[in-house]
């Protein structure tokens, strides 16, 4: 165990990528997790390590390497399981969080007519409008698929989920609830537990897009209520190319598999096929093997850090920011302005400034943040905005990187002569 | 500062001050364009009589480059031919993919050549490109109506 209080300095000696320079010889400073977050030397060891001394297909050999293989991968769904709280026959992996939403909304739409997931003309498939492009398109293209009515849950001047209206939007029509837990945009948290019990009222099954949420604070799945949840590797300090899509073994079993071939079945005849259960069901071929050891090897070093520190740490980091915003004229935060409920996102825009020309003087001074819509076209719609300036924190941010961060926004600032 | 190379004064005047920017309402066709990858967006209008572009007009939301880009490419092919006016183009395009080797011929690119810069940075040439994009599918449009 790392002793308290984090110290964001000595963990970034664990990233590799901080001993390098960006432009102009400056250190970096990495405010865009995100959209990824950067990897410890213990993620990337352990890949290697998996390549170099391990490398078999799981679940198919009879030799040593593979009888290893298998235990490094299911010892990685084990890290998986115990870090948000579930089962280990309960973790499917999957490429992305994309796809395990995507994944979902597949499944549903090949659900047997009549069945508590099939959908048609007259059901609802409720959304907010604060979600990322990943947990809106499946769930809009599965209406149109299914015939089922696409609603979604508005959000507030301030960014937050206008709740006032759940329970004109959530009614006995509602088959799905698919919402995130962290706005990637905004920042701001959702009440899962009022969302959870209005879908509950209505038998609506609940999918949580977890991708902001899980690498950050700590979760507990039981507690949240939810049916599905999925996130992504590579925003968890994790490797790219893997990503977690959790159920409770009811949902799971009841699902169709949306892929179908190796691994992934009990019996074969030239005309029938039946499933292995949950997860090998959703596991067809060979998997990411390398990527899910990285991905163990990640949230064990978030898991010895302690995820309530990692949430502590970085919500002191948004206090002084969001205090840091608010002293700098011609500079709005858009989202919730209090660290209450909010992630360590912040997005801003600067009068007079396009983001992409904000984050090109940002990027002279070695500080990489995202610029743009942020895949949620239809919310920077809402406020009016073709897209804004994202800063992302993480537990190797410091208060250091947010006076750097301030200081460049006024640099651009002055460089615009705005 | 590096900087400088990619904002130079004369960018930076047509951004404050565009150039052609507010759509007419006499045009042989309009196009929308937008970049997904970032949101910028213009829309634009073309007039073509006789085989020459005889006006240009837009709007648009984009960044600096995106938004003079398209004002400095306005000036350079209204009262050109459409042909001449791809030669000018293929000038800018090939600048736009020189990674910084090429300067540009300023008797060819005028102002555009302000934007040599740009090539140094792969993220911002598809800003660069936005309103030239327009200018060329619009023309086509213009021509195939003006032969129906």
């Amino acid at each position: 165990m790392k002793t308290l209080p984090l110290s964001a300095v000595e963990i970034k000696g664990d990233f590799p990528i901080f001993a390098r320079s960006m432009r102009n010889e400056k250190p970096l400073i990495y405010l865009d997790s995100g959209a990824t977050s950067q990897k410890p030397r213990s993620v990337i060891d352990a890949q290697s390590h998996f390549y170099e001394h391990i490398n078999a297909a799981v679940h198919r050999g009879a030799h040593l390497l593979a009888e290893e293989a298998d235990a490094a991968y299911e010892g990685a769904r084990e890290i998986v399981a115990n870090f948000i709280g579930a089962q280990a026959n309960e973790i499917v992996f999957t490429k992305s969080a994309t796809e395990g939403l995507n994944a979902i909304a597949y499944s549903f739409g090949s659900a047997e007519k009549g069945s508590r997931l099939s959908l048609g003309r007259g059901d609802s498939i409720v959304v907010t409008e604060m979600e990322h492009h990943a947990n809106l398109i499946p769930w809009q293209q599965l209406a149109r698929r299914t015939g089922a009515t696409l609603k979604w849950i508005p959000i507030t001047s301030e960014g937050r989920l206008d709740y006032s209206t759940l329970e004109e939007i959530v009614d006995s029509s509602t088959k799905i609830l698919a919402f995130t837990h962290q706005s990637n945009v905004l920042g701001t948290i959702n009440d899962v537990a009022t969302l959870v019990a209005a879908a509950k009222s209505v038998g609506a099954v609940t999918v949580l897009d977890a991708c902001q949420s899980v690498p950050h604070f700590p979760i507990d799945v039981k507690a949240l209520g939810v049916d599905l949840l999925t996130f992504s590797g590579h925003k968890a300090l994790g490797p790219t190319g893997i990503g977690v899509l959790w159920g409770t073994s009811s949902i799971l079993e009841e699902m169709e598999p949306f892929l179908y071939g190796g691994s992934m079945i009990e019996s074969v005849t030239m005309t029938q096929a039946t499933w292995a259960p949950a997860p090998r069901k959703f596991e067809a071929g060979v998997p990411n093997m390398a990527g899910a050891v990285g991905l163990g090897a990640a949230l064990q070093y978030l898991s010895d850090i302690g995820m309530e520190n990692v949430h502590s740490w970085e919500k002191s980091l948004t206090d002084y920011a969001l205090s840091e915003f608010a002293k700098l004229s011609g500079v709005s935060v858009i989202g919730p302005l209090t660290s209450e409920n909010r992630g360590a996102v912040i997005s801003f825009t600067v009068d007079g400034i396009h983001p992409h020309d904000v984050g090109q003087v940002l990027d002279q001074h070695g500080i990489a943040v995202r610029t743009g819509h942020h895949c949620a076209w239809p919310l920077m719609k809402k406020f009016g905005i073709t897209g804004t300036t994202r800063a992302s924190f993480y537990l190797y941010n410091t208060i250091s990187d947010v006076d750097s961060l301030i200081a460049a926004v006024k640099s651009a600032q002055e460089y615009f002569k705005v | 500062m590096e900087l400088d190379s990619l904002y130079q004064e004369v960018i930076l005047d047509h951004y404050k001050h565009p150039h052609h920017k507010g759509l007419s309402n006499e045009k042989d066709a309009q196009v929308h364009h937008v970049n997904p990858s970032c949101g910028d967006e213009v829309t634009l209008n073309i007039s073509v009589s006789g085989g020459i572009v005889t006006d240009i007009s837009w709007d648009g939301v984009g960044c600096s480059i995106s938004q003079a880009s398209t004002s400095i490419m306005s000036e350079l092919v209204i009262g050109k031919t459409v042909a001449e006016s791809y030669r000018v183009m293929d000038h800018f395009s090939q600048l736009m993919s020189s990674k910084g080797t090429l300067k540009g011929d300023e008797d060819i690119l005028e102002d555009a050549v302000a934007l040599a810069g740009v090539s140094k940075f792969p993220a911002r040439v598809k800003c660069a490109l936005l309103g030239w994009m327009a200018f060329k599918d619009a023309s086509v449009q213009a021509i195939e109506e003006s032969e129906k």
